[in-house]
Parts: structure tokens; C-alpha cells; sequence
């Protein structure tokens, strides 16, 4: 069932990821190609490192889960075609999953709580074309929280996975 | 389905610890917190009169306090305060029994400390029923260094322990715990060993990284613990006393968690990923030989032996929240055993193997609990929560260490193993956590 949802999420996703970037890539094309060479990463709509710094999706780099859970939800999707995109036109660029948990229950499971969402994240951004060579997954548990509080504000911040940018 | 593998990593990494044995500063601030929960009626009265001592300078340590702290934190006795102790006897025959009748005690224990030279002090106690005003027990402990007076203390206070309940004591035992100092970037975490009841803290290992789940091997010399020190977890063997320690466990890829040490000594179980998901293994320390015990797509993590050796319990999400399950050593289908509350993790198992401690998890509210295997599976919990987790029972399941969280930091409860006596440690200005209560010490 679960993994159904997310197949079907994922091939969603792929179709809205190549429709984005197909457009992108053919609009601007014949103009300014030949006019401004200087300009043509942004150009030809491939991402570059600057992108990651100015451009609104990819600086997004947190996805956040529900309790218990490691469904990507929607509102990610677009972080994750986005993200996707960066591998694609930089196969060079690398990425490490950071998997971390809210402070309930043991740290072993936590730990491997941390890895699951850290691997839907990773199968999400392969299955919007980025390479499992560009991608590994570590898990932190809740070894690693952003804030201490006790209460559901809280403990939904640290459930979280953390993209970071190892090679850009 | 079995399928052994020769662990690729070859590399048994051996190193020397600089850092060993670095003291962690005097005991000074740790003056322990007894929270009496209630229901300790049917506790046992005894007084332990403060022990005389026969000339030399004073003494840093108290017996008598010690012996006292002992029995009241075990939640079978309730030794009388040190200020309702009248009169001072130091052998039996000074015994005014008809005072500590009208005291409605029912033991008493008296005994002296005397010079033995070189340092070393020598204790004699006595053992008396009140009411029957017999003699249960008199002896001479060996000579030992006055700086270890509190583990002569905590053997007397063993001897007595058994001699009233038929229960060997466990008060002179170990407890490791972990401790996290700093905030962010800048936290040291430590792995300490301490007496069972927090005093003579020593750190064992330090990091900058995140240090969890330290377990004691069974003859008590080794530790072995997670360590995100080389960035991703990995798995350590370390020997207490001379430092060295292994790394065992180090696949690149994925967790290398939850270790936990076979009844012989031989083997250490784990959680490991590389295979893609987490799944326990066994792992040979002599041929480092590791045999997969777990296949499913879920979360099988905390291994725990039982104590014949001949199955292991552990937490898996298999059924979609995690439950205690229990599965053949040498593999097989594992069969659930937790039933009661949303979720169960973290178990572990008593020396008789009739009690599974376990964390237990109702909405947001998660305690320890003991299933009584010989009743019927029977529930009952130890602790109040919120945020309680790490059961660890002592070697003579009489007691259970576990963590707490108050406010920010988390802090170490001891707690009696009906739940009615429960003491918080102080041992750290920091976070502690991870408590393991380790075996009997070989006198």
C-alpha cells in the first residue's frame, strides 16, 4: 500500500519534473544562445552552483515528516523535482542525506527512523532522474535535534532530512 | 533465512586510548535525591548504627551512610535516618535490644574501622535480629585502601541484602552511562563508568561526536558502544581498565548499531544497513564471522539476549509501530511478545529471564514497563514518564536504571523493581543518558 502511494507519488512527480524542465530548456533557447554566450548556464536552464544560493527551491534543503512516518508529503515534491534537477545538469555534484528523528522513543530506533526518511528522500530525487552514485544517506537518530522543547512544534522541526551539498 | 558472510572489512583496529582512565573530577557535588514514591510499608526496618573507628585520621567515608543509601534506594529495606540513632553500640554485645525494639526495628547492624597500615583499613561488622536478639552475621573484611572504603561498604551491604532476603545484593556493582556537555558544535560526549549508586565517575571514552548504547560484557571488563566519531556510526569494543579497544563494526554504508554482548562473552548481536535495510546480525568476535538473523522490511533494531543464549529479543516496526519481538539465536521466524500500548521498544531481560523491561509508548507518553513472562505476560509500569527510555536491570533484577528527561537535560533514575522506591542519580551538569547497569564484580 505504502509503497503503491509512493511509486505513484514518485511517477507523478517525474512527469511534473521533465515538464518543467523541458520547458525551461525550450523557451529561451533560440534567442539567447547565440546573443550572450557569457550568460549561458542560465541560459540554456541548467542549474549552477550560484543557483544554489539564489534560487528559491533549491535553497530549500529540508524536507520535514510526520510522526512515525516516511511518506514525502506533497508540499516536498516540488524541493525534491527541483533538487533532482541540480543532479541532473551537474552529474558531478553530490548529495548526503541527513536522516533525523523527534526525541521519542529509543535512540537505536530513532536511528533507524532517520534512515528511512533518508532513503524515501533519496529514492524521491532518483526517481526524478537524480543517480544513486550522487547520493548517500547517513542517519543521526535524535542525536541531532534543531530544538529541545517537548511539544509536537517542536518535535516536528527535528523530524527532518537534512540536503547537503557535498559537491556542487 | 540464514545466509552467512565473511565480514569484508578486514581491518581490526586496535588503539590506545590516550584519554583512558582520566578521572572526571572529585564525587563532591553528587548528593543523591531519594524520591520516595510510596507503598514502602512493606519495606523491612534496619538501622545501621554509624561505624566506630579506632584512631588514625577521620575518615572521608561514612559506611554506615553508604550501607544506609544502599538499602533504602533497593526498596526492600528502610534503614533509619542517621539523626534517629540514639545510642552508638559498635560490637554486639553493646546492643541495648529493648531501645531498637521500641524504634520498631527489626536488624541492626553494627561494626568498626580500624587501621591496617600502609593505608589500608580494615571493617568488622555484626548482623542482629532485634527481635530474637540473635546473631545472624559476624565477620572481618579483608583489608582494603581507605579510598575504597564505599566498595567495602557496598559488599557489606550485598552480604546483608542476602543474608535477609535469599536475593544476592547488587550494590557493588557498575553503571555506564553516557554524557553530552555543550551546546551544539561544541558538545563532548562521554562514556563513564560509575559505582551503581553515581559515585567514582571515570570517563572511558570521549567525543565530539555523538557516543550510544554502551553494553557490558558478561565478565565486566569490556564495553562495547556507538560512536559517530569518524562521522558515520560505527561499533567499539573497549577494555575498561587498560583502554585499547577494537573497532568491530564499520560498513561505510548505512547504521552500525545496538550492540549487544551473547551470556559467553563469544558474540556481539548488531543492527546493521549495508544490506539496505536494518537488520540484526551476529557477529563472531573470534572469526568475525557475521550471520543475519533478520529479513523483513522494516526496523529490527536492540538486540537483547535472553539469558540462556538460545534466543534474542528485539524492537521491529514489522507490524507498522514498533513491538518487542523474540527470535531464535540461530535464527527463524521471530514471534511478537509485546501486546500492550501503541508501541514497545528497547527491551531488556532479567537474569532469570522472567521479566522484559521495555519502553512503552502511549500517545505522547512513554514509560518503562516489565512484562512478567512467569504471570502470564502481565504488565505493570515503573515510571511516570513523559520521556523515559533505556531500561537496564541490575544483575539481580531487583532494581532497574533508566533515563528521564527534565526540562532540557536528561537525568538517571534508579528505580525498585516493583516501582516503589524510585532515586534520581546526579551525576553530571550535562545531558546523561543511556544508562547500562553492569554484572557482578569478581571479588
Amino acid at each position: 500500500m505504502n509503497k503503491t502511494v509512493r511509486v505513484a507519488l514518485v511517477a507523478l512527480l517525474c512527469v511534473g519534473a521533465a515538464a518543467c524542465s523541458k520547458k525551461q530548456e525550450v523557451k529561451p533557447q533560440p534567442a539567447p544562445e547565440q546573443t550572450a554566450p557569457t550568460q549561458a548556464p542560465v541560459s540554456d536552464g541548467k542549474y549552477t552552483p550560484a543557483d544554489l544560493d539564489t534560487d528559491a527551491c533549491l535553497r530549500q534543503r529540508v524536507v520535514y515528516f510526520d510522526f512515525d512516518k516516511t511518506e514525502i508529503k506533497p508540499e516536498f515534491q516540488q524541493i525534491m523535482a527541483c533538487h533532482a534537477k541540480y543532479l541532473r545538469d551537474r552529474p558531478t555534484s553530490h548529495i548526503r542525506l541527513e536522516g533525523n528523528a523527534d526525541e521519542r522513543g529509543s535512540r537505536e530506533y530513532n536511528l533507524g527512523l532517520g534512515e528511512r526518511r533518508g532513503n524515501a528522500v533519496s529514492e524521491a530525487l532518483q526517481g526524478n532522474g537524480g543517480q544513486a552514485s550522487q547520493l548517500e544517506v547517513i542517519s543521526y537518530g535524535k542525536e541531532k535535534p534543531v530544538c529541545r522543547e517537548h511539544n509536537e512544534d517542536c518535535w516536528s522541526k527535528n523530524r527532518r532530512v537534512e540536503i547537503v551539498y557535498t559537491a556542487q | 533465512m540464514i545466509k552467512t558472510m565473511r565480514k569484508f572489512s578486514s581491518s581490526l583496529v586496535v588503539i590506545l586510548l590516550a584519554a583512558v582512565a582520566l578521572f572526571a573530577g572529585p564525587a563532591t557535588a553528587q548528593s543523591l535525591n531519594v524520591d520516595i514514591v510510596g507503598g514502602v510499608k512493606t519495606a523491612t526496618p534496619i538501622v545501621v548504627v554509624p561505624f566506630a573507628q579506632a584512631g588514625g585520621a577521620p575518615l572521608s567515608t561514612d559506611v554506615a551512610e553508604v550501607m544506609r543509601n544502599d538499602f533504602n534506594r533497593s526498596g526492600k529495606f528502610r534503614s533509619l535516618a542517621k539523626s534517629d540513632i540514639v545510642e552508638f553500640p559498635s560490637k554486639g554485645s553493646d546492643i541495648k535490644f529493648a531501645t531498637w525494639r521500641l524504634l520498631k526495628q527489626d536488624y541492626i547492624v553494627v561494626g568498626n574501622v580500624t587501621e591496617a597500615g600502609n593505608g589500608m583499613v580494615q571493617v568488622e561488622y555484626e548482623l542482629w535480629d532485634v527481635n530474637k536478639q540473635q546473631s545472624l552475621l559476624h565477620q572481618q573484611m579483608p583489608p582494603a585502601p581507605a579510598g575504597d572504603l564505599r566498595g567495602v561498604a557496598h559488599q557489606i551491604a550485598d552480604i546483608i541484602y542476602q543474608k535477609i532476603t535469599g536475593v544476592r545484593g547488587a550494590f557493588w556493582t557498575r553503571i555506564a552511562y553516557i554524557t553530552a556537555v555543550g551546546l551544539g558544535n561544541h558538545t563532548t560526549y562521554s562514556l563513564i563508568v560509575a559505582d551503581s549508586d553515581g559515585y567514582n565517575p571515570q570517563v572511558v571514552a570521549r567525543s565530539k561526536e555523538s557516543l550510544l548504547t554502551p553494553a557490558w560484557s558478561p565478565d565486566g571488563r569490556k564495553l562495547a558502544y556507538v560512536s559517530f566519531e569518524s562521522g558515520n556510526s560505527s561499533i567499539y569494543v573497549q577494555d575498561i581498565t587498560t583502554g585499547s579497544r577494537q573497532l568491530v563494526e564499520s560498513h561505510p554504508r548505512g547504521i552500525n548499531g545496538a550492540p549487544a554482548w551473547s551470556p559467553d562473552g563469544s558474540k556481539l548481536a548488531v543492527a546493521l544497513s549495508y544490506v539496505g535495510n536494518l537488520e540484526l546480525f551476529v557477529l563472531d568476535l573470534a572469526s568475525r564471522h557475521e550471520t543475519r538473523l533478520t529479513n523483513s522490511l522494516s526496523i529490527d533494531t536492540e538486540p537483547v539476549w535472553a539469558p540462556d543464549g538460545k534466543s534474542i529479543y528485539f524492537t521491529s516496526d514489522r507490524s507498522g509501530r514498533p513491538q518487542i519481538y523474540q527470535v531464535s539465536a540461530s535464527g527463524g521466524t521471530p514471534q511478537r511478545i509485546s501486546f500492550q500500548g501503541q508501541s514497545n521498544l528497547n527491551a531488556d531481560v532479567s537474569y532469570d529471564g522472567k521479566q522484559i523491561a521495555m519502553v512503552q509508548g502511549n500517545g505522547n507518553v512513554y514509560r518503562i514497563a516489565i512484562m512478567d513472562r512467569s504471570l502470564g505476560d502481565q504488565v505493570r509500569f515503573l515510571s511516570p514518564g513523559p520521556i523515559d527510555e533505556s531500561p537496564s536491570f541490575a544483575p539481580n533484577a531487583s532494581m532497574l536504571l533508566y533515563a528521564a528527561t527534565e526540562g532540557r537535560r536528561g537525568v538517571l533514575y534508579a528505580v525498585s523493581a516493583d516501582g516503589m522506591v524510585r532515586q534520581r542519580l546526579v551525576l553530571s551538569d550535562g545531558d546523561v543518558r543511556e544508562p547500562a547497569w553492569g554484572p557482578y564484580r569478581q571479588r
